[in-house]
């Protein structure tokens, strides 16, 4: 449920329920509700839904969250298990299907 | 949405006829995708049996006098008619001389033909003819017959336009949706998507704004190019409503193979990317308006790509996939990660969602 | 995109499903609770490189799907009322009443248009003041804020031609109600990101202990979905199970105050019917009294109106991760995106849609079994 994008904020205007500003989401512009993010800021990435910025992303967090994943990035650091992973691909192309169903 | 053109019918008339059991016409009967087909299908297919009917694929490929002639008509309804990189002028000339071309043929003449509403502004009429003028003789290409009805106010959308083209297919190419054979390689002329997101954009109401424009242009130069490095072309289509995807199922289809795209090979504009991201729609289905896809033999794909680079606007053509043995009309969308998913014909519209 | 495009890195997806791998030990069933969870993990294919031992079953996280037939039927009822202009996201337009869709009710001559937004339904209410304009106010807890807002901006400005047909829906309750279910077979859960956005946690540390299950908040990127599936399985392994928030970038804690305040100003908790689910108490929104005028159930007088489900479809199963859509007699068969049964089928999100259009035909459901 419930289609969600980042942008970036790129202007603001109004005030309260009205408080308003134009996100940018990869090169598409498109007005935004802001009156849930009183605290966005120009520049702040957004999480939009429904024309309603819903939640300013936290790029701290984002930043930490990703490095934990990149610490866990067991194939970066062993070209081996890459090269098992990679061996395991073709077989999965000959056979794109559900392998398990309950 | 225009109203189908006969191409759509090409990939289902392998299949038992349905029988067509909707009471009124909805707007997906013209929206390309798989309702569009059931009405070619089960109503126009049976009415018009005809051989050249029954094997075409964006136009008619005739026998006239030994002359091998492509015909081909196109209905625009587009809104709004004025939109970012062209107009309905431009897109009606672009639209029939593109399906000839994707015959293999070189155009000899067109028609058109205007619906226009009481009360539309000549103002706008004079810019659309303008660009129409110019769309044709830059191909280019004669108009040489036409029609104008005006029906009163209400009872149109300001102006259709239709178009219809006769051309002459080029000596040694035969090009049609049934020669794609396993083992091809599946090519498309630049990045996908951007007329129909760029129509969108303008519509009022969903108020996106982006520096898009539609891709909307004669291909022709690029398939002269392509057909001269690579005369053994099999298949050539361009991927108007339905998008990249329908097309190739309908190909698919006709030719009784299958077919695996990478999803990473096939150019995106960013700006398409995140207006599908924005709406919930999948770029693989949004309409052009100037791209084709090509089915090329794979010892040909490098030399045709590198043919349609050379020409302007197909310097990101590039190799998207491979034609496989089946099942029949299967296309697959190889993902980054491995996995595949199955490609089916648009069902319905692409409709903006929120989940 | 940022913020987006780092959570496809193919690199990075393998390395987490290779982690996956190793953590697993014991087979176990997770349901992802969101429909676009759903469709993000078939849309990416991310069913086919996950190991076997890992069951994912699909959660009725999808308003369109859970939508009950009587609410559609209302729907239709209004939009076919002369002079009415019916707003909708485009999402609810396929979804089948007893008597066709919406689309088919604009082909027949009704006004139908669909928004981007609610804020859409209301300007174009002040643009036609002659005219009654209703939007059809679906969702689950990420939505009922803008949707909220709607109707306060439609009251505070006087905007007397707007109202809205409420359809709102509440996870928890509905997460309660499937886990106590009998022969339920979930191990653990992955919550949906975008609710906790607004909601927080809380409701659902509550459900963790009541159960004694993992539920990790997860986002809906190919990364994040399977750094849910990852911290999910270690909980498991370890025998630990609490509330962990693997979306914190976006979903805090404590949610969105401002959002949940509005939401507390234009409605109060009810019990919904879900469509295949039956009715679960104190499981949606409905107006609170201040806000009858905006009302479309009075405003149009459908507050009667009583619809039983039909039988020939069990969407219901499917909804409650009993039922594989592929397994049902009518996939693919009577029931297609063009001519669907059941919600599953229509939406985007919808369990079934998503099986038909990523390619899991019943035909090769079968031979991935054999």
């Amino acid at each position: 449920m419930c289609l969600a994008i980042p942008g970036r904020l790129v202007s603001v205007c109004g005030a309260e329920e009205l408080r308003a500003g134009e996100v940018d989401f990869g090169g598409v512009r498109r007005p935004t509700n802001l009156a849930f993010v009183p605290e966005a800021q120009v520049g702040d990435y957004v999480l939009v839904h429904v024309g309603f910025a819903i939640a300013v992303i936290d790029e701290v967090v984002a930043a930490e969250t990703l490095d934990a994943l990149t610490a866990l990035d067991v194939l970066r650091d062993d070209p081996d298990s890459l090269a098992r992973f990679e061996a395991s691909l073709p077989a999965m192309a000959e056979q794109p299907k559900l392998r398990r169903l309950h | 949405m225009k109203i189908n053109g006969f191409e759509g019918a090409i990939g289902a008339l392998s299949c038992p006829l349905p029988v067509f059991e909707d009471s009124i016409v909805q707007l997906a009967h013209g929206g390309g995708g798989r309702k569009s087909a059931q009405l070619i299908e089960s109503m126009f297919v049976p009415a018009f049996a005809s051989p050249a009917l029954e094997a075409l694929g964006d136009g008619a490929l005739l026998d006239v006098a030994g002359t091998r002639l492509a015909f081909s008509t196109d209905s625009f309804v587009v809104q709004p008619v004025f939109f970012p990189g062209g107009d309905i002028g431009s897109l009606a000339v672009h639209g029939t001389v593109n399906d000839l071309a994707m015959c293999g043929a070189e155009p000899v003449a067109l028609s058109v033909a205007f619906v226009l509403e009481e009360g539309f502004p000549t103002a706008d009429l004079r810019r659309i003819v303008s660009s129409m003028a110019a769309a044709a003789s830059a191909c280019p290409v004669p108009i040489v017959t036409g029609d104008t009805k005006v029906v009163d106010r209400g009872k149109g959308d300001g102006i259709y336009v239709n178009t219809s083209g006769i051309g002459r297919v080029r000596r040694g190419i035969d090009v049609g949706p049934r020669r794609a054979r396993p083992g091809d390689a599946v090519l498309v002329s630049g990045p996908v998507g951007d007329h129909g997101i760029a129509v969108m954009s303008a519509r009022s109401g969903l108020e996106m704004e982006t520096s898009l424009v539609s891709d909307s242009a004669c291909v022709l130069p690029l398939v002269r190019a392509m057909l001269d490095a690579v005369p053994s072309t099999r298949t050539l289509r361009d991927p108007t409503r339905g998008g990249l995807a329908t097309a190739l199922c309908e190909i698919a289809l006709s030719s009784g193979v299958g077919v695996t795209i990478d999803e990473a090979a096939v150019p995106v504009r960013p700006e398409v990317r995140a207006a599908c991201e924005l709406l919930g729609f999948d770029p693989l289905y949004v309409a052009c308006e100037g791209r084709f896809l090509a089915i090329v033999p794979n010892e040909g794909a490098d030399r045709a790509v590198a043919a349609l680079r050379a020409v302007s606007g197909g310097e990101s053509a590039c190799r998207i996939g491979e034609v496989t043995t089946g099942p029949a009309g299967r296309v697959l969308l190889r993902t980054g990660i491995g996995s595949h998913r199955r490609l089916e014909r648009l069902s319905g519209e692409q409709l903006p969602r929120i989940c | 995109m940022r913020h987006l495009d780092e959570y496809r890195d193919p690199l990075a997806i393998r390395s987490v499903l290779s982690r996956i791998e190793k953590a697993l030990v014991r087979p176990a069933t997770l349901m992802e609770v969101c429909g676009g969870q759903t469709h993000a993990i078939l849309k990416f294919g991310l069913d086919q490189v996950l190991p076997p031992k890992l069951r994912l079953i699909h959660g009725p996280g999808c308003p369109v799907c859970v939508t009950p037939l009587e609410q559609i039927d209302r729907a239709l009822a209004i939009a076919a009322t002369p002079g009415v202009i019916f707003c909708s996201f485009g999402d609810m337009l396929r979804v089948p009443g007893s008597h066709g869709d919406l689309l088919l009710a604009k082909a027949r001559g009704a006004d139908v248009r669909i928004v981007y937004s609610p804020m859409d339904a209301v300007a174009i209410a002040r643009r036609e003041p002659s005219r009654p304009v209703v939007f059809f106010a679906v969702g689950f807890e990420t939505t009922a804020p803008a949707n909220a807002m709607a109707a306060l901006v439609a009251m505070r400005e006087g905007v007397r031609n707007f109202s809205m047909l409420v359809s709102h829906v509440l996870v928890p309750p509905a997460l309660e109600a499937l886990l106590s279910a009998d022969g339920c077979e979930i191990d653990g859960l992955l919550a949906p990101g975008h609710v906790c956005v607004i909601t927080g946690q809380e409701e659902y540390e509550t459900v963790s202990r009541r159960f004694g299950i993992p539920i990790v908040i997860t986002g809906f990127e190919p990364l994040d979905l399977l750094s849910g599936v990852l911290a999910a399985i270690e909980q498991l392994e370890t025998g630990r199970a609490c509330v962990e928030n693997r979306y914190a970038r976006v979903a805090s804690a404590g949610g969105n105050a401002a959002a949940r305040r509005v939401v507390g100003e234009v409605f109060e908790v009810c019990d919904r019917k879900w469509r295949g689910l039956g009715e679960i108490p104190a499981s949606g929104y409905a107006f609170a009294p201040a806000f009858a005028a905006v009302d479309a159930e009075r405003v149009f007088g459908l507050e009667d109106l009583r619809v039983d489900e039909p039988d020939d479809c069990p969407s219901g199963l499917v909804l409650q991760g009993r039922l594989v859509p592929t397994r049902c007699p009518q996939f693919g068969a009577r029931c297609t995106p063009d001519h669907p049964l059941g919600a599953p089928m229509v939406s985007a999100e919808g369990a079934c849609a998503a099986y038909f259009h990523y390619g899991r035909t019943a035909a090769e459901g079968e031979e991935a079994r054999a």
